[in-house]
């Protein structure tokens, strides 16, 4: 780090080629020892770090579209780190790490003031309401790199950070200084049936999200690419998930607009 | 029975009436703990709170007693740093309604968070960043204030004052007492403050976000001035309740005058920043933010988030009161005077309710819709809780300490009755004491 050799991890949701299938639901759930219930039905008393919306255009038949579009943690950078949550939480429970890009969750420290949540405009954040029981035998299924959490605090995606740990100790096993692209994917990018999802370092030209996306670090990683956008661009929030889409009606679900504003940016 | 508890020259209901009154409120106050303790072994489940309504019922009722709250230290700030020395007369109450409403804070705090045992973490990992962190430092050490505001007034009961060591305690305590309205206020200042800066520096909310100065959100100051503004209208009002309650008067005309009349004043500056400020969100904020003002007040259900409460917080609860209380002639009027500072009253609470809960209410992400919320019976009654322990506060402190120095010239007691009284012995006591004359028990 001492040569500013800072990484951005960022994802890029491809929303054309998502089918809704949940899959990269479920892996999250396996991978991160996410919490259910028997009844799981009320989607805001329960935990998902990524939740996939079903978003259509408004038009009747024949014009009818839809759209999934899959919401994992933001990892907003805010200006200079100040993401929305972070700042707000009285207990340094949640920190943005300017060496990988990540905002992550300190589950022993967080006291379940959940200040963060009502910060987070995207509803990353949730909150464990209950203590997690796992269906008998199941316990030995978890995950054993990633701590389940218990009743009382917030959680949220953490960019799969273990699997990042892990490719970091492979790396320096191996003599190696930097990790590949494809050493540290996350669960839902490699679950993804549909190849919908890709994820890297956004600092690095030689990813494929950088090439999709193509942030504009004078802009605050604003997307160059025309079919590119980021949810909520206009808050300042500053996230590192980029959506891609084809369709008009997608991009414009993606921020507010007044009236005209959207037909304004599009021509401009 | 506890005569000789009883502040001389004063008189109190008879014993069993006061203990029905203290039962009914301690039967609300039993409700209230049972619901804390299923909140406290249960957890948060126990609520009807859920991941978009982060703060609910609670945190409202939170920054609701703060504001009322207000009036301790924006009468102590009055009363010994401006020099108002009609205040002396009202400080003692409001002090004590203070103390109420922040213990009441500190202990909807302690069930609030998902965590009460680490709870502790908000000071030992504070986060310098966060103005929640603000709020317990200075939340916890003006509570501390208070309580030291609060134990001269108890040290003046009849039987601790004849105790040398409390009665030099607490006259030395009065004396310094400027130096602790100075820290209350300077504390007040503050935390009132970052409360207003909990949804101002919220910039992923638009309804909540305000810019301001430096690291201030505008937020912060409307917070800070709201209560000090509408503080003394929650004293006067509990005053008027009581007097009524008791059927006594306790303080005199010019005092909640005096009062009134400042408190007109603040609200009547506050609520034309307040009105600056809902214009400039309106018409620049928010429309930066791709949302036009009348986004955050439609389509709603139930119209929960009409129009209606912008209009009744700073017209009906806002302007109305101010223009009463500013108004001589009518904040004379008895009846005005209440409506004003019920309105008042109305008004800050309300304030504090669009501040944390419409915040979470409106849509951000444009395929979501606004969100709704019934608190559970057990936040009702957690809620209701700090209610009843407040009544009892202020009877208990009213029969037993002298909280209202001119009840006595206001309220002379017709002394050959009393001594009448005064020959029959209770059979239960042992019988009043020789050195007290008729009056005292």
């Amino acid at each position: 780090m001492k040569n500013g050799n800072f990484k951005k991890f960022g994802m890029v949701i491809d929303l054309d080629k998502c089918t809704g299938c949940g899959a990269c639901m479920v892996a999250c759930y396996a991978e991160n020892n996410i919490p259910f219930r028997e009844d799981d039905t009320d989607k805001m008393l329960s935990v998902s770090w990524m939740h996939v919306y079903r978003l259509n255009n408004g038009k009747p038949f024949p014009d009818y579209e839809e759209c999934f579009l899959p919401r994992p943690c933001q990892h907003c950078e805010g200006h200079h780190g100040h993401s929305p949550c972070v700042s707000v939480c009285p207990a340094t429970a949640t920190d943005y790490n300017m060496a990988t890009g990540i905002v992550s969750q300190i589950y022993p420290r967080c006291f379940g003031c959940r200040y963060c949540m009502g910060a987070c405009p995207y509803h990353v954040r949730q909150f464990n309401w209950w203590d997690p029981i796992w269906p008998d035998g199941m316990e030995k299924m978890l995950n054993p790199n990633v701590s389940v959490r218990m009743r009382g605090v917030v959680e949220k995606c953490s960019f799969c950070v273990q699997r990042y740990q892990l490719a970091m100790d492979q790396a320096y096993m191996e003599g190696r200084q930097e990790i590949e692209e494809d050493d540290y994917q996350t669960a839902c990018t490699e679950t993804c049936p549909a190849g919908a999802i890709t994820f890297g370092d956004l600092n690095n030209p030689e990813h494929a999200v950088h090439q999709l996306a193509q942030p504009d670090p004078a802009h605050e990683g604003r997307p160059k690419n025309p079919k590119a956008f980021r949810l909520l661009e206009r808050l300042g929030t500053n996230p590192k998930i980029y959506y891609l889409s084809r369709r008009e009606w997608v991009r414009r679900a993606g921020d507010n607009y007044l009236k005209g504003e959207f037909q304004n940016k599009a021509h401009s | 029975m506890d005569t000789a508890l009883i502040p001389k020259g004063v008189k109190r209901c008879p014993i069993w009436q006061f203990a029905l009154w203290i039962s009914a409120n301690g039967a609300v106050l039993a409700w209230g703990v049972f619901a804390m303790l299923l909140v406290y072994i249960k957890g948060l489940n126990q609520t009807n709170m859920n991941n978009a309504y982060g703060f609910a019922l609670w945190i409202w009722a939170d920054l609701a007693v703060i504001a009322l709250g207000g009036g301790a230290f924006f009468t102590g700030f009055l009363r010994y740093l401006v020099g108002k020395e009609e205040l002396k007369y009202i400080i003692n109450y409001a002090v004590l309604i203070g103390f109420i409403c922040y213990s009441s804070a500190l202990m909807i705090l302690g069930f609030d968070i998902g965590q009460p045992l680490r709870g502790w973490f908000i000071f030992w990992h504070a986060n310098v960043h966060s103005m929640l962190t603000e709020v317990a430092f200075c939340l916890t050490c003006y509570f501390g204030v208070l309580t030291i505001e609060y134990i001269p007034m108890v040290l003046e009961n009849r039987k601790l004052d004849k105790v040398p060591f409390f009665h030099n305690l607490g006259h030395n305590m009065h004396e310094i007492m400027a130096v602790f309205a100075a820290t209350g206020a300077f504390l007040s200042f503050f935390h009132q403050g970052s409360l207003g800066g909990v949804p101002g520096v919220m910039f992923g909310r638009p309804f909540g976000f305000r810019e301001g100065v430096l690291i201030w959100p505008w937020t912060f100051f409307l917070f800070t001035w709201s209560a000090a503004a509408f503080g003394p209208c929650f004293t006067i009002f509990i005053t008027k309740i009581t007097e009524t309650l008791t059927r006594k008067k306790l303080v005199k005309d010019n005092v909640i005058d005096l009062l009134a009349k400042i408190s007109g004043w603040m609200i009547f500056f506050y609520i034309i920043a307040k009105i600056i400020d809902t214009i400039y969100w309106a018409t620049v904020t928010a429309p930066s933010k791709g949302f036009t003002f009348l986004e955050f007040y439609t389509n709603n259900p139930g119209s929960a988030y009409g129009l209606w409460i912008l209009i009744a917080e700073i017209g009906v609860c806002g302007v109305l009161p101010a223009l009463i209380l500013i108004t001589p002639k009518l904040r004379r009027i008895q009846g005005f005077l209440w409506l004003a500072v019920f309105l008042g009253v109305i008004g800050v609470c309300l304030n504090r309710w669009v501040m944390v809960l419409q915040v979470l209410a409106v849509p951000v992400l444009t395929f979501e819709d606004w969100f709704t919320y019934l608190p559970s019976w057990q936040e009702v009654a957690t809620t209701l809780l700090p209610v009843a322990y407040g009544v009892i506060m202020i009877s208990v402190s009213y029969r037993y300490l002298p909280i209202f120095p001119q009840e006595r010239e206001l309220n002379p007691i017709d002394e050959p009755a009393a001594a009448a009284r005064e020959v029959i012995p209770e059979p239960s006591a042992a019988g009043p004491e020789p050195e007290l004359s008729p009056a005292e028990s």
